[in-house]
């Protein structure tokens, strides 16, 4: 009986594991920033370029930063959801533009709808490397303090937004 | 044929004048030649079986560039890794640290080949125990008279 069931069960390891391991996107590292400060960084405004912003701007709000960018395919499809969002009043959603240029830029705000209380311009991709971007869209969940807790690693969907996002913003505002 | 010749020459001569050496591809040789030995340890993020020197996604190239600008400031090779590691995690490392989360990863191999030692000698010992039970001499009469029966069968044909 050991006989059949020794290697059985072992087969049945190697099942577990290997269904574990094909169904991870492996597209999805884990950011090591989840825990951590955001950091700071001074950029110009996309549509106000005289404004200047700064994440401690945000101090004492929980708020979204979403970087995008006018050549990115998948943003077209997080980004009517954003628009809802920004609609609602929920959470306040910072942009960051990244490595984009200021005309592409502010043209697909027009054509898609501005769901940002503002957009940072990041030209040379210099902050998206600070906040460990490595593929657009990429949306962060900053607390009051200026903490980073949630990565959404490509566009948000429906159910990020409803299960992951939108329960810690809750949770974060109390 | 001898102008012919002569304007040959003139042409060949002419053109090397204005040849000139390939420019270097960096202006310093020895900032190129870290930034690659650092850039072969690190995984390129946008195609993950790529390293950092070999791809040419724009994000590896805007690494590259930080990765130089550290470089130039004097960074150790430790203080480079430690800033790709602590934007993008231990993933970008190719040869990632040894410490309780990848305890797994690194011992993994020698636990299953020890396992797989263990299992083959105590297969053998059992088999060796088998062997020595049920040799030639431990045959019954009436086994014997069979396995002989058999083989004179074989004879005959």
């Amino acid at each position: 009986m050991m006989k059949f069931l020794l290697p059985l069960a072992a087969f049945l390891v190697l099942v577990v594991f290997l269904a574990v391991g094909l169904n991870r996107d492996p597209r999805e590292v884990p950011s090591p920033l989840v825990g951590k400060p955001a950091p700071a960084f001074d950029l110009p405004q996309l549509v106000a370029t005289e404004k200047r912003f700064a994440p401690k701007d945000m101090q004492g709000k929980v708020w979204l930063l979403n970087v995008w960018a006018s050549w990115c395919v998948s943003c077209r499809q997080e980004h009517p959801l954003l628009v809802e969002l920004g609609k609602s009043g929920i959470v306040p959603i910072v942009g960051l533009d990244y490595k984009d240029q200021r005309a592409d830029g502010l043209g697909w705000l027009r054509q898609h709808g501005d769901p940002y209380v503002l957009s940072a311009f990041d030209g040379d991709g210099r902050v998206g490397i600070d906040y460990g971007v490595y593929g657009v869209p990429e949306t962060y969940v900053i607390d009051k303090a200026g903490t980073i807790r949630y990565k959404q690693i490509g566009p948000v969907t429906p159910e990020a937004l409803e299960q992951k996002i939108l329960p810690l913003v809750k949770e974060l505002n109390k | 044929m001898m102008r012919i010749f002569l304007i040959a020459l003139a042409l060949l001569f002419g053109s090397a004048a204005f040849a000139k050496d390939a420019a270097p591809l960096a202006e310093d040789e020895a900032v190129e030649q870290r930034l690659n030995v650092i850039a072969e340890e690190l995984r390129c993020l946008v195609c993950q079986n790529e390293s950092l020197a070999g791809s040419r996604a724009d994000l590896a190239q805007d690494l590259r560039r930080e990765v130089r600008k550290l470089i130039k400031e004097g960074k150790t090779d430790a203080e480079v890794k430690d800033f790709m590691v602590s934007r993008y995690g231990d993933f970008v490392l190719y040869r990632p640290p040894v410490k309780p989360t990848t305890w797994l990863l690194w011992a993994g191999p020698f636990v299953l080949l020890i396992i797989g030692v263990i299992a083959l000698i105590v297969y053998l010992r059992r088999r060796g125990k088998v062997v020595a039970q049920t040799g030639t001499d431990h045959l019954s009469a009436e086994q014997q008279q069979r396995a002989a029966a058999l083989l004179s069968e074989e004879d005959k044909k």
